[in-house]
């Protein structure tokens, strides 16, 4: 039994080290004086970092990068919020069922889904421009704020709504007053999920994106198909660094959600 | 009486249904604008040539072995990923579900963590890791195992493996969500009535846990074929994948027939996945919001 369990335990922590090494690797390649990828880096130094922040076109990507990923992820929560709401509200099977429509981005393979919107986008003079970045950004974090909400709506009884309005407050009020303070860690959830999802999403921006309005993905992308660069692996720890952050944020979220 | 009960009521519910409608509509706008419409124009499209209905997109599957090779590819990788992610996976996940409360936040949190980051940043890592010169190669050189470097990457095996790694925790979290609902009593009275544990695991745990695996493999499968970042950073042309077919047609050839068909045989395999999974398990747990 003992030793069964331990086998067990052993396994696990193997398969989460070979989880965990490539995400924590680049950082210390990132601070390599080396041109050349070597473990451990011959000397330490910060060049990487230096070449991406002085480089006029990796700092203007990294701002359309940045400003789609809060555009986007403030816009899907707002929407998505309000589909959840209606989604979780309704009696009818019908309106139920479109839940699917709004779980189509992330069921969609995504190269698919990043044809459809070139389409779409090359009709209407959308294409290059940071507002069709944006939309098509909202509708791929749709589903994770969509998601997010509803968990948090389930815990949420309904009667206090009715409470609220029997006691004379409409229904815009109440939502804002009683309801939206309640699921809050999910709706906080659901915008950080939306936001990582923009900041790292590649394959759509890929099609949609160029000239002045490309994303720091977009240019890591095609950088990595001409040669190895280690400014790569100094804009990857950033990345990295980001995520991480906003997990712990969504941790301590979902702890203080809980307590209440 | 009973008219001018079921009067207002009616009315009201025509609001409720009014105003439900209303919070759905932007997020269902932008979906259905987006998605929805582009893809019914790209099926339309694939069966559509010079003004006339055709099916000469779809008779290049049987003519072009390109298409079949990598259909076949796609989903002979998207086999052997969802096996060795299962794999992988449940013993993590029953670990993560049985182990003292911080040791499980400890192993979910190393799950986790790599989930969100950046699919492009880990298939660069792996570049790095894999390559002829890389990490790997220059370790097991040092340490005597190997003369000359391994093709670890620009192959089949490197996208196999940066796929495994990007998709595990997909796996783990379904199998985690349902293991973590099974009530220890169910497994304490089994042992209790003397079953051994392997008796107990593979009758008692192993069955309740089911909607975890179909889950998760369904996830891990239907993301795999679509997979496209990874085969084309480490697949070094050897790998191609479906979804790569469809992006050379429209970025390349311009192709728009050929890349419809394509789309639309991928797609449908992704519907008919999730259909038939379905019937076992329900959707808003595939995706997590159950």
């Amino acid at each position: 039994m003992t030793l069964s369990r331990s086998v067990l335990y052993g396994f696990v922590a193997l398969v989460l080290v070979w989880l965990m090494i490539p995400v924590v690797i680049i950082v210390p390649m990132s601070f390599s004086d080396s041109r050349f990828l070597a473990f451990p880096p011959p000397a330490w130094s910060l060049r990487w970092y230096e070449a991406y922040l002085g480089n006029a076109a990796w700092m203007q990507a990294t701002r359309v990068s940045l400003i789609v990923a809060v555009a986007s992820a403030v816009i899907a929560t707002v929407l998505g919020t309000a589909a959840a709401y209606a989604l979780n509200m309704t009696s009818s099977r019908l309106v139920r069922n479109l839940q699917v429509i709004l779980f189509l981005p992330l069921v969609v393979p995504i190269v698919i889904t990043a044809v459809s919107i070139f389409f779409v986008y090359a009709n209407v003079g959308l294409l290059a421009t940071m507002t069709g970045l944006i939309l098509a950004n909202v509708m791929l974090g749709l589903p994770y704020v969509v998601t997010a909400v509803l968990v948090g709506l389930r815990k949420f009884d309904p009667a206090q709504e009715m409470v609220s309005r029997s006691l004379g407050m409409n229904r815009f009020r109440t939502f804002f007053i009683v309801t939206l303070p309640q699921i809050r860690p999910s709706v906080i959830s659901g915008t950080l999920f939306a936001f990582i999802s923009a900041l790292d999403e590649t394959v759509v921006a890929l099609f949609i994106s160029g000239g002045e309005y490309q994303t720091l993905t977009k240019r890591m992308f095609t950088a990595l198909r001409d040669e190895i660069d280690p400014t790569i692996a100094a804009i990857s720890s950033l990345l990295t660094a980001t995520s991480f952050i906003l997990v712990m944020l969504l941790s301590l979220n979902a702890r203080t959600g809980g307590k209440k | 009486m009973a008219v001018s009960h079921t009067g207002p009521e009616i009315l009201h519910e025509r609001r409720e249904q009014r105003l439900t409608l209303l919070l759905l509509a932007p997020a269902l706008a932008i979906v259905i604008c987006l998605l929805v419409l582009p893809l019914l124009w790209l099926a339309w499209q694939s069966i559509r040539a010079d003004g006339g209905f055709t099916l000469v997109n779809y008779q290049r599957f049987l003519t072009d072995d390109i298409y079949l090779i990598s259909f076949l590819q796609t989903f002979r990788i998207a086999i052997i990923v969802t096996v060795v992610t299962l794999l992988l996976g449940y013993p993590v996940a029953y670990a993560a579900s049985m182990a003292p409360r911080h040791w499980s936040v400890l192993i979910l949190a190393a799950v986790v963590l790599p989930f969100w980051t950046s699919v492009l940043v880990r298939a660069y890592a792996w570049l790095i890791l894999l390559q002829r010169r890389g990490l790997v190669n220059s370790a097991l050189m040092d340490m005597g195992l190997i003369d000359s470097p391994l093709l670890l990457v620009n192959n089949e095996f490197g996208t196999v493996l940066a796929t495994i790694h990007i998709l595990l925790p997909f796996m783990v979290l379904p199998l985690y969500a349902t293991m973590q609902k099974i009530p220890r009593e169910l497994t304490m009275a089994g042992s209790s009535l003397g079953g051994s544990p392997v008796f107990v695991f593979t009758r008692v745990f192993l069955p309740l846990s089911m909607p975890g695996v179909i889950a998760g493999m369904v996830l891990v499968f239907v993301l795999t074929l679509g997979f496209y970042i990874t085969p084309e950073l480490l697949g070094g042309g050897r790998t191609f994948m479906v979804s790569m077919l469809v992006s050379r047609n429209i970025e390349i050839y311009h192709e728009w027939g050929a890349a419809s068909s394509i789309s639309v045989v991928l797609l449908l395999s992704v519907f008919l996945i999730f259909r038939l999974s379905t019937k076992l398990v329900p959707f808003e747990r595939i995706m997590g919001t159950r």
